[in-house]
């Protein structure tokens, strides 16, 4: 195989050996910076949908349809002449492109004031105005979020889902924790059935049991209410209880003895000696819940389909999609303010986040 | 190894053999049962019972507002599920073509990433993994919002840039119209599903850390290619995790559900293609309200995922490797 690129003769030393150590680390270096940057090519063409929806989120409703606009918040030039704004675009006059403004428009020829010597006569221009590009400059409508904002009631979509998934997460991630103790340090008959059981729930589809779960909440009258999405996260959830499980039986037992020889019983040592050692895989229990109920669908979509006051985000923000389809630049704005939350805990949170994520894929 | 392991390691523990528990052997039990208790419950409540009751509601016409009127009908709603309503075929071959496409590009992608995201020539590794994985962070409602305006024909950017690169005319209403055309609408879907692969990444490149790079140094001694030491090093030590993500995304696809409903609100456009299979179970149950026969879309759904996971574990002995494990 030919050798990719030559040292810089600068470097090249006589001797041989020397002479073949920098040709492997030049080698080296350059598959680094090709791995490098394919990887920065992918990761860049990965996140482009989170470009174009922050430019867009910053656009005018006018630029958002204006195909001969550039790509990032602009506003079309105008310049006011004799108390009315005229459109300044670019005009070739001699070899020359100069950016004047338009105050005639003519299907032949147009006429122009040039902005920077508007006491000058008018400039005739021969040739189809529509044929010239007008001039740009940045623009970025930040007022679109207040507006987006008000326009979703983003405040109460906020406040609805963070009531839901503060309360479930705690009520799942205590729950999954308790249930998860009892099969990672006691002993009793079918055990291995019931973690069969308990493990095969993943795989259920839940719509297999939504109907009559359904029915039963609707005649409680819970329909309409957060009740059907609250109470069933109180009695551990399968994926939760895994986890926990496996990190509670890393934990080395002689602390647990040592407690039970000073007389605490199982609640007792559970709660000083197993939940204080399991702080991360609590954390990230608690995380995963966390974002699941940020991003749940279904289940608000059917429990609260007549309950606007109590919608949370993910299903106001598919509503106000509905409502304001129009507007793209309010649906990209409400989109990011949605993600806002999720993204600044997972920066933050992400050693626990991912721990977590590994301990239930991969780890014995 | 992971929990579906779990699943075959306590089927072959379960027979222990019934004899009398001692009494500080009784006191554990006690206090067992008293922890899981908990998650027994649960399990009646809002698993057991519905799973029975959603079998019976499959025989019935049941109105919610009057459920004293509930009427036996027998097999009518299986009947009519299996052989009267051409939807529900035409939305189970949706889901399948949908899977077929979309499940080995997913996991083809992942696997391929974490492969990137694992090389020790890459620079800021650690930067990487994290903007790689924050787009699943992202609420699947925004992604798709997101992921319908950069596909849009005429203000998108990907047609733009495919325009920009290939020099092909995709902008514009006759343009790529990745979402109104038939032809490619689950190659749009796919791409919008990419913004969840974040967690295969992180399973893959867990496993990948963890096979020992020996085999590798042997390989490569050995003149093994980078492709040779993929094939017969890399991909059988990390088949447990490949299986795992198999069977995620399996039951993943068939609840397909928010990504169509959230751009196309259910209605099945460009022709049907987008009709999957719990949209049709979501419209019949909770749009039309018929109870009943929303229960056997459901079980029927279970079966299927049922008969489609047991294959799969029943495959999993001749390709998944578990190292430690004797044969």
């Amino acid at each position: 195989m030919a050798r990719p690129t030559r040292p810089l003769p600068l470097f090249r030393s006589g001797d041989p050996a020397e002479r073949a150590h920098t040709d492997a680390a030049m080698r080296s270096l350059i598959v680094k910076v090709l791995i490098t940057s394919t990887a920065l090519v992918l990761l860049l063409l990965y996140l482009m949908p989170l470009g174009y929806s922050i430019a867009t989120s910053l656009k005018s409703k006018n630029q958002v349809t204006d195909v001969q606009a550039p790509l990032l918040p602009s506003a079309r030039v105008t310049f006011e002449h004799d108390g009315q704004a005229f459109d300044v675009l670019r005009v070739p006059i001699d070899g020359d492109v100069r950016e004047l403004a338009i105050t005639r428009r003519g299907r032949t020829n147009s006429t122009f004031v040039d902005p920077a010597d508007p006491g000058a006569a008018p400039i005739e221009w021969d040739g189809s105005w529509r044929t010239l590009e007008p001039v740009y400059v940045p623009d970025p409508k930040w007022e679109n979020y207040p507006t987006a904002f008000r326009f979703i009631n983003f405040f109460q979509l906020l406040r609805n889902t963070l009531m839901y998934a503060v309360i479930t997460t705690i009520a799942a991630t205590f729950s999954a924790a308790i249930v998860a103790y009892g099969f990672a340090r006691f002993r009793f008959p079918y055990k291995g059935v019931l973690f069969m059981v308990l493990i095969s729930t993943i795989i259920l589809p839940s719509q297999a049991t939504l109907v009559p779960t359904y029915a039963v909440f609707y005649r409680l009258g819970w329909v309409g209410t957060w009740l059907p999405l609250i109470i069933p996260t109180f009695f551990a959830n399968a994926y939760n209880v895994f986890l926990l499980r496996q990190y509670f039986l890393t934990i080395p037992t002689e602390l647990e003895e040592a407690a039970r020889v000073d007389g605490a019983g199982p609640i007792r040592t559970f709660v000083s000696v197993i939940l204080p050692q399991a702080v991360p895989a609590m954390i990230a229990v608690s995380l995963f819940h966390f974002f699941f109920a940020w991003n749940d669908f279904f289940g608000p979509l059917i429990y609260l389909a007549g309950s606007q006051d109590l919608l949370p985000i993910s299903v106001g923000l598919f509503r106000f999609n509905g409502l304001y389809s129009s507007e793209p630049q309010l649906i990209q704005a409400a989109s990011i303010m949605t993600m806002v939350i999720p993204l600044i805990i997972f920066f933050f949170a992400q050693r626990f986040f991912m721990q977590g994520v590994v301990i239930t894929g991969v780890d014995k | 190894m992971d929990y579906l392991n779990e699943i075959q390691r306590s089927l072959r523990v379960g027979g222990q053999g019934r004899r009398r528990l001692s009494r500080s052997e009784l006191r554990e039990a006690r206090w067992g049962y008293g922890f899981i208790g908990l998650w027994l419950v649960g399990f009646v409540a809002f698993y057991f019972l519905p799973m029975v009751a959603s079998l019976v509601f499959s025989f019935l016409d049941f109105d919610l507002l009057n459920p004293g009127e509930a009427t036996f009908v027998g097999f009518k709603h299986w009947q009519r599920l299996l052989f009267e309503d051409p939807r529900v075929w035409q939305s189970l071959r949706v889901t399948f073509i949908f899977a077929a496409i979309s499940l080995p590009i997913g996991m083809v992608s992942a696997l391929f990433l974490a492969i990137l995201l694992n090389s020790a020539n890459l620079l800021g590794r650690n930067l990487f993994r994290t903007l790689f994985y924050a787009p699943t962070m992202v609420p699947v409602v925004a992604g798709v919002l997101i992921w319908a305006g950069v596909l849009n024909p005429t203000t998108g950017w990907i047609n733009m840039l495919i325009q920009a690169v290939t020099g092909f005319d995709a902008v514009g209403p006759n343009g790529i119209r990745w979402l109104d055309d038939a032809r490619i609408i689950y190659l749009a879907y796919t791409m919008i599903g990419f913004w969840g692969v974040g967690n295969a990444i992180l399973y893959n490149l867990a496993a990948l850390q963890g096979v020992p790079t020996e085999l590798y140094e042997a390989a490569t001694i050995d003149g093994a290619s980078w492709w040779r030491r993929l094939v017969s090093i890399t991909l059988p030590m990390i088949s447990p995790v490949i299986f795992y993500n198999l069977i995620l995304s399996v039951i993943g696809l068939m609840q397909y559900f928010q990504i169509p409903y959230v751009l196309n609100g259910g209605s099945g456009y460009p022709d049907g293609t987008t009709y999957f299979y719990l949209i049709h179970f979501y419209r019949q149950t909770f749009q039309f309200l018929n109870m009943g026969y929303g229960s056997a879309i459901a079980w029927l759904l279970f079966l299927i995922a049922l008969a489609i996971t047991g294959t799969i574990f029943a495959t999993a002995r001749h390709w998944v490797y578990y190292a430690g494990e004797k044969r």
